[in-house]
């Protein structure tokens, strides 16, 4: 069956997602490393349902979507309104509210 | 089968890499799809057809393109760079890997795995069955959290809209 | 039409809601038709219920409706319900038809005030508490009752908050009374723990069967009932915030600071006779505060400058009167004295608020005078409310339950003589002051030019209740007088009757009463001697300064603001003032150790988005590796 690797690409692209989302300082890509995150997390799910013949896996694989379609739509608002008040997408540079 | 999918994740960890990478965000972007494509293609393989038809339908196409509006609306859209943007380097990378994944739903056609291609009716059934059974609470859930989504995205653009009038 | 009883509280009830929710989109036309009218409506309720449960149950029993279980948990059953008998539809019956008059006048009285909706919606909270109180089935009830009627008081007192003063006499009425209300609620927890009920039929008679008279238990639980009464009505110890209640408007010290919450203790200490017969001590210690008080709001009323001042001393002082004849055992006697007492202190109250708002908010009584020719509706109905008060026999109802009392406390065999002397003196003293209100106010020479007789809704009940005051007290005479017994017969089901001692006849009521009567002719003509203008002792008093020991401590109501003052409130101050308090050492070092805390804990706060998913994914992947092991 396929479903080991499977995992074992869903924690590749999970820790891929993570290093992008670690080491890139423009909030787009950030987010985009989310995404790939999120399509990890996404076919975890799919490969245990194909491993276990449920359908639960993917009805998870359209809660994640659902997740992501909202996450998306807010973020990048906010991606605007940041590059609109502050010239800039840089995540590093947006810190006021250190402590 | 087993071959389709170890070339299926190659094409999907190259082109995650090159997402991560790449300093153009557009060029990431269309690295971006392409993964996202093979990774329908890996659903597709572990019998989620489904799933794979959504994820290239909404993720591959609606949310892909909310970004793309994005980037278009972050920089300025100047045809200078828009013609930088366009060298044959930037789309040689995706092309490849996107003929790489054609060639494999070609092969999938041609081998005539048909019960795979097929969409079973059963398993279908049971996924609407399921969201509208056990799983109700959960699609409520779901869409309380659309609808805040929708009137965040609404609020934040207007907001952004009247302040960029009021400067 | 008794099945109508729930709605008596509820129309009130409703009228605050009204008021409370969409008060200032109202007309003024509209709050008053609204305040005045649930309460009409009320005693409207009230006179059909009356009349049903007077005719129904000629012999008079009680009746009972349950509206609904407000709480029940295993162990406690405790009902929305009603009691009525003859006790709490005499209370019912004077609660909302003078709250009606008084109502009626405010209307006029506070017409041009900014918070006429809010001033209605307290009113009506008010009435629909007091009625909770008086109507309510259990312990429980009747302390939601009790604790809604001292809120409307804190809020009527302190009604013009704008002025501090009147904020801080409202803070003080609210927490003397809450002493004696905490001693009340511990009464009735011990009360529950000893039956698991609290119903007060119920708990009065299983604590008939459980406890002998001068039993301990009893005696406590009386004892905290009394100190909850006491608070209420103002009596000694917990008097000094009835003098200070006058801040408010002057329809609210006729409801509520004379006429009805202020006798929710006499009601209290009624309601539980039973319990109260089991402790003989605690009824002789009610009789000797009762006496105490009067006596001492007597002579301190004699000496205020402040004209309603001088009607809550005055209040306080009749209350006393109560307080006696619940201590002697002459329930009926108290309830009597109640039903004459808030008609002639309501009109009291409003003839003087009539006086006041024609005066232009002026209160002082030196400051006064020659009114009766100015006003001579609220001269003569002032007239009739001081005569009653001060008992000008035959003719006023404060005579007959005046008298009533004083030969209970004469012919008691709980009582004493010299208790009897000294109530005797109190009248008198009642007499005297209050005809020095009536010669200082409304003889002489006018001393502020009043802006004339006030309107139609307030003339109205001023006469109305002159009349009741006159006319009520034919309902109870005594033997040597006509004999009628309306009264006590009517009370005779809910209230045991008075016990004389043996050999008291006719003849020796008859040497009483003349007794009383010459000590409240006495009293007037004393006051006509020292205060009529143009008598020479008035001339020297005038000229007196105050500033003599002996009267600041009169109008100081004794010094007992003083004693608290110097008793509890300084040492308690200089008890939290302490700078090597250990309890705050503790407390500082508690600060610090958050302080620095925080101090440690905001460098983890970068602000960077970046840094917070590392510290995310680490985290995650502790709790991995725990859950791995």
């Amino acid at each position: 069956m396929l479903s080991t690797p499977a995992l074992v690409l869903a924690i590749v692209l999970f820790g891929l997602g993570l290093i992008g989302l670690l080491s890139r300082r423009n909030i787009l890509y950030m987010l985009l490393s989310l995404e790939i995150m999120l399509n990890a997390a996404a076919l975890a799910f799919i490969a245990g349902g194909a491993r276990w013949g449920q359908v639960d896996g993917e009805i998870m694989f359209l809660f994640i979507l659902t997740l992501a379609a909202a996450e998306v739509s807010v973020a990048l608002g906010i991606v605007l309104q940041l590059s609109h008040r502050f010239r800039t997408v840089d995540a590093d540079a947006l810190c006021e509210l250190r402590g | 089968m087993e071959v389709l999918f170890y070339i299926a994740a190659t094409v999907t960890v190259l082109a995650t890499l090159r997402v991560i990478t790449h300093v153009h965000p557009v060029h990431a972007l269309l690295y971006l799809v392409v993964a996202l494509i093979a990774l329908a293609l890996i659903f597709y393989l572990l019998g989620a057809q489904f799933a794979a038809a959504l994820e290239i339908i909404i993720y591959g196409g609606a949310i892909m393109v909310l970004f793309i509006f994005v980037v278009m609306l972050l920089g300025p859209l100047a045809a200078e760079q828009e013609r930088t943007w366009l060298t044959p380097g930037a789309w040689l990378g995706p092309s490849i890997l996107a003929l790489v994944l054609l060639g494999e739903v070609g092969y999938l056609i041609a081998v005539g795995d048909h019960t795979a291609l097929t969409v079973s009716e059963p398993r279908q059934k049971g996924i609407s069955i399921a969201l509208y059974g056990p799983y109700i609470i959960a699609v409520e859930l779901a869409s309380m959290l659309l609808l805040p989504g929708l009137i965040g995205a609404y609020h934040l653009g207007r907001r952004m809209s009247k302040e960029s009038r009021s400067c | 039409m008794l099945k109508l009883l729930w709605l008596i509280p509820v129309l009130p009830l409703t009228g605050f809601l009204v008021l409370a929710l969409c008060g200032r989109r109202l007309s003024r036309h509209q709050i008053a038709w609204v305040g005045c009218g649930s309460v009409g409506a009320a005693a409207m309720t009230t006179a059909f219920v009356a009349a049903d449960f007077l005719g129904v149950f000629p012999d008079r029993e009680s009746y009972h409706q349950t509206l609904w279980n407000w709480i029940d948990t295993s162990g406690m059953t405790v009902g929305v319900s009603w009691y009525l008998d003859a006790l709490s539809l005499l209370m019912v019956v004077v609660i909302t038809g003078v709250g009606f008059l008084i109502h009626l006048y405010s209307t006029e009285y506070m017409a041009h005030d900014d918070g006429y909706a809010r001033f209605f919606a307290y009113m009506n909270l008010f009435v629909a508490a007091m009625l909770t109180l008086v109507l309510a089935d259990n312990l429980l009830l009747l302390y939601l009752g009790w604790e809604g009627v001292g809120l409307c008081s804190y809020l009527l007192i302190g009604f013009w908050y704008r002025e501090p003063e009147y904020g801080t006499a409202a803070q003080k009425a609210f927490i003397v009374t809450r002493i004696g209300d905490t001693a009340l609620a511990i009464g009735l927890f011990i009360l529950f723990t000893q039956f698991t009920s609290l119903s007060i039929q119920q708990v009065q008679s299983l604590a008939v069967e459980a406890w002998p008279v001068g039993s301990n238990l009893a005696m406590i639980v009386a004892v905290l009932f009394l100190i909850g009464a006491v608070g209420k009505s103002a009596q000694l110890p917990l008097q000094v915030w009835l003098p200070d209640a006058m801040a408010g408007p002057t329809p609210v010290s006729a409801l509520i600071h004379a006429a009805t919450m202020v006798t929710a203790g006499v009601y209290l200490i009624a309601r539980m006779h039973h319990l109260f017969a089991l402790a003989p001590m605690v009824q002789e210690v009610i009789a000797v505060l009762g006496l105490v008080t009067l006596l001492l709001a007597a002579t301190s009323a004699l000496v205020q400058h402040d004209i309603k001042r001088v009607l809550a001393y005055s209040t306080m002082s009749q209350i006393g009167y109560m307080f006696l004849a619940l201590g002697v055992g002459a329930w009926s006697a108290a309830l009597f004295h109640f039903l004459t007492h808030s008609c002639f202190k309501a009109l009291l109250f409003l003839a003087a608020g009539s006086v006041i708002h024609s005066l232009h908010h002026e209160q002082d009584i030196f400051k006064m005078g020659g009114l009766r020719r100015h006003l001579p509706w609220t001269f003569w109905t002032f007239l009739i409310g001081a005569a009653a008060m001060s008992g000008v026999p035959l003719i006023t109802s404060g005579f007959y339950s005046k008298d009533w009392i004083l030969w209970s406390v004469w012919s008691s065999p709980i009582s004493h003589r010299w208790i009897w002397f000294g109530a005797v003196f109190g009248a008198l003293l009642t007499g005297l002051y209050s005809f020095r209100l009536i010669f200082q106010v409304f003889f002489g020479e006018v001393r502020t030019q009043p802006t004339g007789e006030p309107g139609l809704a307030m003339r109205g009940p001023l006469v109305v209740l002159a009349f009741l005051a006159l006319t009520v007290g034919f309902l109870e005479m005594p033997h040597t007088l006509g004999n009628v017994t309306v009264f006590s017969h009517y009370l005779s089901h809910a209230l045991p009757t008075t016990e004389l001692l043996p050999g008291m006849d006719e003849s020796s009521e008859a040497r009483e009463q003349l007794a009383v009567t010459v000590a409240a002719l006495l009293g007037i003509g004393l006051a006509a001697l020292l205060f009529l203008p143009g008598s020479r002792p008035a001339s020297r008093l005038a000229d007196q300064s105050t500033d003599r020991p002996s009267m600041t401590f009169l109008q100081g109501g004794w010094g007992f603001d003083r004693l608290y003052d110097r008793l509890f409130v300084r040492p308690w101050f200089s008890l939290t003032r302490n700078p090597s308090d250990m309890l705050d050492r503790g407390y500082e070092w508690l600060a610090v150790c958050a302080e620095s805390c925080h101090g440690w804990m905001s460098h983890t706060q970068t602000g960077q988005v970046r840094w917070y998913a590392a510290t995310v994914a680490v985290g995650t992947l502790v709790l991995l590796g725990l859950f791995a092991m």
